[in-house]
């Protein structure tokens, strides 16, 4: 399992070796490429929809100050509190405190991806309490110890047959005998097995997909029902998310309800949609009796002003990645984030460095389909090549590449040299091929390590059309030297 | 009767190199669409590997001697949506904080066509006066797809070729690995995009695979060709310029 994003080449070629993995991958088209399509047919207008998504995100963006602010004094108007968290570190400190002060000794959890990127699993278990996942996916990969593949279904890459292995081996108070094939099997134990956490979790943990200012409210969508248990059993709710989540109200938060279940399953709107504001009120039957929000920076607010703003309008839909034509090939793992895909790409330089996360931003062709499914419009190829242009200038590229570019750039500034260095190249070719393709060279090992290269036609066009014109030209000239002679004639 | 219109036209280095055809092809069609065409001799490379690469001062030098190079004709005309993708739609971002090349550049890019949208589009042309009775699939690139916007203008033409069959693709939308630089950098992902855009073209019933961009088809051709999978592959100009009978891309 790919932990490094600087492994992010051999962590690929691990992931396209991958029997298993492959499957996997393939229903990735059919379960939420065509879903999205066909949701954004049935709903009419979604152009305008994206465009009034992306108003409200942008404003978010460039007003967080005020709308932080404004979310916290909503929040303590409720009953809760709200705690700021500078970096990982921080946030999982402020978790721990929080939870030591209440006496909590187990945890369940809701979705958060935000927690993945905190590593808050690992550090809570390093001090003594215990976290339970109880999203299906999530569970399945925390009993197999590994991180998420995919944002919004982190179990993506294993087959149900993977999953039974993986119940048998760790729910072992179970009869061995029973039969995990059917995949209601499946769920239905991971249900009962969980509900005897939920019911005995000190404290419960939730991501949020927005927080809404004006409401100080909370709200995540699921599928699953299992963020309204683990938010509402334990006596103590802790929601953790980015800084960036925010928007102005629950007006805008239905905008964006609209476009986030349809970019990212195809559903018109999620099973459940959960508002999460505040303690239980003294007149409330149920609801948590302590709520807190932990809000965490972890390297975004530094994107702000500059080519990378972009990103943080993302409502982590997931389209982007279910369309990415690299992720379809090798997966989420390899790339050793928790950000994958053109999200990944276009978020992760910024927030790990681009020294660290450099193969993200390069592993892609630029085909676009990330930007053009995007329902906030984000500009993820362009965000994409600002960091290639930040690793070149920092010399941090791979000297082969910045070395081939240098003597091509040379020459293509210089279109005489280029015209004689393309004739030269066009000979060598023609020299090197063995029906009709050059099989290797010693240059461009990347490009020949799985093809080979088409033999040029001939002599290079430049070439040609030159001596077409002056034959041309010869026979205007001839011609009329002709003439001429006939007229002295 | 109007004079007619100047087209520079903008070969690119991979037809410059690999396939001069396709850019006499791109002449004839020009011509018979009625214009005049002069190909600059101080062009090179869009530049594009540059600034991919985020190699910003190459491809900011580039830029301008391709702008000064073309910006005096009426139109220029790229046989490739990728090329023509960078200076219709990158070029403006290149000089996004010089105002003075800003404006060069936009007004370069206004009139920067893709060849077979340039063709029906701006041309009026509806038909083509060429043979080819052969079936054959389409690739769009992704440039030409979202940076050009062009799809049905290759379709309309290459039908209006006799004996040509179109049998398309199950999945048009979808990147088949090439990416330029990717291609080098990453092949094994390139490797694998590539064989599923190859089976695609394989199950469908064309004994040739076409497309306006030759990376794309320089990358599927040589994948093939390594394999042994015999789909022949040339791009869309030569046949719609009835050059159709010469030898394809990779054939001796």
């Amino acid at each position: 399992m790919n932990l490094d994003p600087r492994n992010f080449q051999q962590a690929a070629r691990e992931a396209l070796n991958d029997p298993l993995l492959r499957p996997a991958l393939g229903r990735m088209k059919t379960h939420f490429g065509a879903g999205r399509a066909a949701a954004v047919a049935r709903y009419g207008d979604f152009e305008a929809l994206r465009e009034a998504g992306k108003a409200i995100r942008d404003y978010a963006v460039t007003h967080l100050d005020e709308l932080l602010t404004q979310f916290e004094r909503s929040v303590v108007a409720r009953g809760g509190t709200v705690h700021w968290a500078r970096d990982a570190a921080e946030a999982r400190d402020l978790i721990l405190g929080i939870l030591r002060d209440a006496g909590a000794k187990t945890v369940t959890k809701g979705k958060s991806m935000v927690t993945e990127e905190i590593a808050l699993n690992p550090f809570l278990e390093a001090n003594g309490i215990v976290p339970v996942e109880t999203d299906l996916g999530e569970y399945i990969v925390q009993l197999r110890h590994e991180p998420p593949s995919h944002i919004i279904a982190p179990a993506f890459h294993l087959s149900k047959e993977q999953v039974a292995e993986t119940f048998f081996a760790s729910h072992t108070d179970l009869d061995p005998k029973r039969s995990l094939v059917e995949r209601n099997a499946l769920v239905q134990e991971a249900r009962a097995v969980l509900r005897r956490s939920f019911e005995s979790a000190d404290a419960g943990i939730t991501g949020a997909n927005f927080l809404s200012a004006k409401e100080g409210a909370a709200v995540i969508v699921t599928n699953e029902g299992n963020g309204d248990l683990t938010r509402l059993l334990p006596k103590m709710h802790i929601v953790v998310t980015g800084i960036e989540k925010v928007v102005a109200d629950m007006n805008d938060v239905a905008v964006l309800l609209r476009l986030l279940p349809r970019s990212a399953t195809g559903q018109p709107i999620s099973t459940y949609v959960s508002v999460m504001a505040g303690r239980r009120g003294a007149d409330e039957s149920d609801g948590p009796q302590a709520f807190h929000v932990v809000l965490v920076d972890n390297g975004r607010s530094k994107l702000i002003g500059t080519e990378a703003q972009d990103v943080l309008r993302c409502i982590r839909c997931s389209a982007c990645i279910n369309h990415c034509p690299i992720y379809g090939a090798i997966g989420g793992h390899a790339y050793g984030a928790t950000y994958m895909g053109p999200i990944g790409a276009a978020l992760n330089p910024g927030v790990m460095g681009v020294e660290n996360a450099a193969h993200h931003a390069n592993a892609s062709t630029f085909c676009g389909r990330c930007a053009e499914v995007c329902p906030v419009k984000i500009p993820l190829p362009r965000i994409m090549r600002h960091w290639r242009a930040v690793e070149h200038s920092k010399g941090l590229a791979p000297r082969s590449i910045t070395a081939g570019l240098g003597v091509w750039a040379f020459a293509a500034k210089r279109p005489g040299l280029y015209r004689l260095g393309a004739s030269v190249m066009a000979w060598f070719l023609r020299m090197m091929g063995r029906r009709g393709t050059v099989h290797a060279l010693p240059v461009m090992q990347g490009w020949f390590a799985v093809r080979d290269f088409p033999v040029p036609q001939g002599r290079t066009f430049q070439a040609q059309w030159k001596a077409r014109r002056q034959n041309a030209a010869e026979r205007i000239g001839l011609e009329g030297g002709n003439s001429r002679s006939r007229q002295q004639r | 009767m109007t004079a007619k219109p100047r087209v520079g036209l903008f070969v690119t280095c991979l037809v410059d190199l690999v396939r001069p055809q396709v850019g006499f092809a791109a002449v004839k069609l020009l011509e018979q669409a009625g214009c005049q065409v002069e190909v600059p001799a101080a062009q090179t490379c869009c530049g594009q590997p540059a600034w991919n690469a985020g190699a910003d001062a190459h491809a900011v030098d580039i830029a301008r001697q391709t702008i000064a190079a073309f910006e005096g004709f009426d139109h220029v005309v790229v046989p490739s949506g990728s090329c023509g993708g960078m200076i219709k739609r990158h070029y403006p971002e290149v000089f996004e904080k010089d105002e003075a090349w800003l404006a060069r550049a936009r007004a370069l890019a206004a009139k920067t066509h893709e060849l077979m949208s340039f063709l029906v589009k701006v041309r009026g042309m509806s038909g083509v006066t060429a043979q080819f009775a052969k079936t054959v699939c389409v690739h769009d690139s992704c440039s030409s797809l979202r940076e050009m916007g062009v799809k049905a203008e290759p379709r309309a033409l290459l039908g209006s070729v006799s004996g040509l069959t179109i049998d398309e693709l199950k999945d048009q939308q979808t990147c088949c690995g090439f990416g330029g630089l990717f291609s080098v950098k990453y092949p094994e992902i390139s490797e694998r995009m590539a064989d599923d855009k190859i089976a695609d073209a394989l199950s469908t019933k064309a004994t040739v695979l076409t497309g306006g961009d030759l990376g794309c088809l320089l990358h599927l051709k040589g994948r093939m060709a390594r394999q042994g999978k015999a789909l022949e592959v040339r791009h869309a100009a030569e046949i719609l310029a009835d050059m159709g009978g010469e030898p394809a891309l990779g054939e001796p």
